[in-house]
């Protein structure tokens, strides 16, 4: 896949396919901090150090092992632009700290986005797994033979107290972040998201909202990951983070239930609303889009609404972003014409799923 | 829940800070998160920058005044990194900063992490090294409770694989 086709295509590869437990789990991602020994952190790195770290790790990149796995290409920060930056992080496939502030950064890319690895992002390598769906066993496996391969190829910093030794202290050990993006508007319609949020703080794990423009979680997504790095194994914290992930979706099953049950016709109402809204608005805002679009894959994943398919809508939250809208439309926007242009691509896309049926 | 600093906006970072296995929780808003000077760009980007620094702030054993009695800042020798400098920004400069820095970091990691000690993945190359010594560790206890219960012959054969092992550590 060529640079301008990693931009242009809203879909990543891995969100064409549906995962276990795909109606509440949109994906599943790891992340593995690595360092070199004998390297500054990129942090501290000047641009020549951080050039060599570059090297180093593409060349691995280009190595027969990993090619016979993954086919990777590199993209350079500094030769893509801002606007083209900010749409592979609204991918997931690069941080904002790689894309803003980052020098010599770079990351490889598999053809269908599922692996990218950052280079001098605040470590030297993060190699980072996204699935769709719950499938963490998987994402590690991916993960770990990806680490195993550049292990053999380069030295890497660790010591045998502190395990892998990264620039933050939050990351130290095994250097892993697992993560799960869950969809809840059933646990937050019936209020019981703060104490479910309030438990899983005190089992080493955290709750995020996903980005947005505001502070809140948008659209009902949560991004569940674990906190603890040190003094556990990575099989503990997969498991951990499975079974607090699998407690959740359980969870948020019964509470779908018991709005069907209970308020059907108030639910049903409130979807339809949003697919209306959705179906024929002139403008809709980032956070209302993400409301409504959350409030129609509810239906979807409920069998209310019968004839649209869930990808669409995780299509959807990609595309709505602001980076994406305005390299699609390939100048700056002003939010107003943001607004504008979103409502008719959802209008669009929805009608177009629709009339295949 | 609130943000425990300003009360009114929903609290979405969430840290637990634990000292001595007591556990504290921090509820913050993005917004407060920023005006105490942490920057975040994105959902992803969550620093923890300046809680972490709030931490280290406190750590005992600054205040006791060590470095001041021994007139000599406590520094990575590789990236001069000072551990004030550290205890600032809350990222190290380079992999021997953990060396340099050393057991100062304990009650940080115990903080963070609950634990000081690594108990994953370790790199296939020192993994060999590893296994050997953990497998001497245990063949030498072994030696001693024969020798111990006088089973003679059963010490002379862990004694020779002791002499084997050592000898493949000497050449790895
Ligand atoms: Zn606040
Ligand atoms: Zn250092």
């Amino acid at each position: 896949m060529s640079q301008k086709q990693f931009m242009q295509n809203p879909w990543s590869n891995w969100m064409k396919g549906e995962g276990p437990d795909s109606d509440i789990v949109i994906s599943t991602r790891l992340r593995i901090a690595r360092n070199l020994r004998q390297h500054p952190f990129p942090l501290l790195a000047t641009d020549s150090q951080g050039e060599e770290v570059v090297r180093k790790v593409t060349e691995v990149s280009d190595s027969e092992a990993m090619r016979k796995r993954h086919q990777l290409q590199v993209i350079h920060m500094d030769q893509i632009n801002p606007l083209e930056k900010r749409v592979l992080v609204e991918k997931h496939l690069i941080s904002p700290h790689l894309a803003e502030e980052s020098r010599k950064g770079a990351v490889l890319l598999r053809e269908d986005e599922s692996v990218s690895i950052m280079v001098n992002e605040e470590d030297h390598i993060r190699i980072q797994v996204l699935l769709p769906g719950f499938r963490l066993n998987e994402a590690w496996e991916i993960g770990t033979k990806i680490d195993d391969i550049f292990e053999k190829n380069l030295n890497y910093a660790f010591d045998e107290t502190r395990g892998y030794l990264t620039s933050c202290p939050t990351n130290v050990g095994t250097g892993i972040r697992a993560s799960v993006m869950l969809h809840l508007p059933a646990l937050v319609m019936t209020q019981q998201i703060s104490r479910i949020l309030q438990a899983i703080n005190q089992v080493g794990l955290v709750v995020r909202g996903i980005y947005g423009e505001g502070s809140e979680a948008l659209g009902n997504l949560f991004q569940l990951s674990n906190q603890v790095t040190l003094g556990m194994s990575e099989s503990d914290i997969l498991s951990n983070l499975y079974g607090v992930a699998r407690q959740i979706i359980e969870q948020e099953r019964v509470a779908r239930t018991y709005l069907l049950e209970h308020t059907r016709v108030s639910l049903e109402d409130r979807i339809f609303r949003s697919y209306g809204i959705l179906m024929y608005a002139r403008t809709v805002e980032s956070k209302e889009a993400a409301q409504r679009l959350s409030d129609v894959r509810l239906g979807i994943d409920l069998g209310i609404i019968p004839d649209v398919s869930p990808l669409v809508l995780n299509e959807l939250l990609v595309t709505t972003q602001p980076g994406f809208l305005q390299h699609h439309a390939g100048q700056k926007l002003t939010p107003d014409q943001r607004d504008e242009r979103r409502a008719r691509l959802i209008r669009e896309r929805l009608r177009v799923v629709e009339s295949q049926e | 829940m609130n943000c425990e600093e300003c009360g009114k906006r929903p609290a979405t970072l969430h840290l637990t800070k634990i000292v001595n296995g007591e556990k504290t929780e921090y509820h913050i808003c993005e917004q407060c998160a920023h005006e105490k000077g942490d920057v975040f760009t994105g959902f992803h980007n969550f620093s923890i920058n300046n809680l972490l620094s709030g931490l280290l702030k406190f750590d005992p054993m600054q205040k006791n005044g060590r470095e001041t009695a021994t007139n000599k800042p406590l520094q990575c020798e590789t990236c001069g990194l000072t551990y004030s400098q550290f205890s600032k920004s809350g990222r190290f400069g380079c992999s021997d900063c953990y060396t340099f820095l050393g057991d100062r970091l304990d009650p940080l990691f115990r903080r963070i992490h609950g634990n000081t000690q690594h108990s994953g993945k370790v790199p296939e190359r020192m993994g060999g090294k590893l296994k050997i010594r953990k497998e001497l560790e245990q063949l030498k206890q072994a030696l001693q409770s024969h020798v111990a219960s006088e089973e003679f012959e059963k010490a002379a054969e862990m004694r020779d694989r002791i002499r084997a092992l050592e000898q493949k550590m000497a050449q790895s």
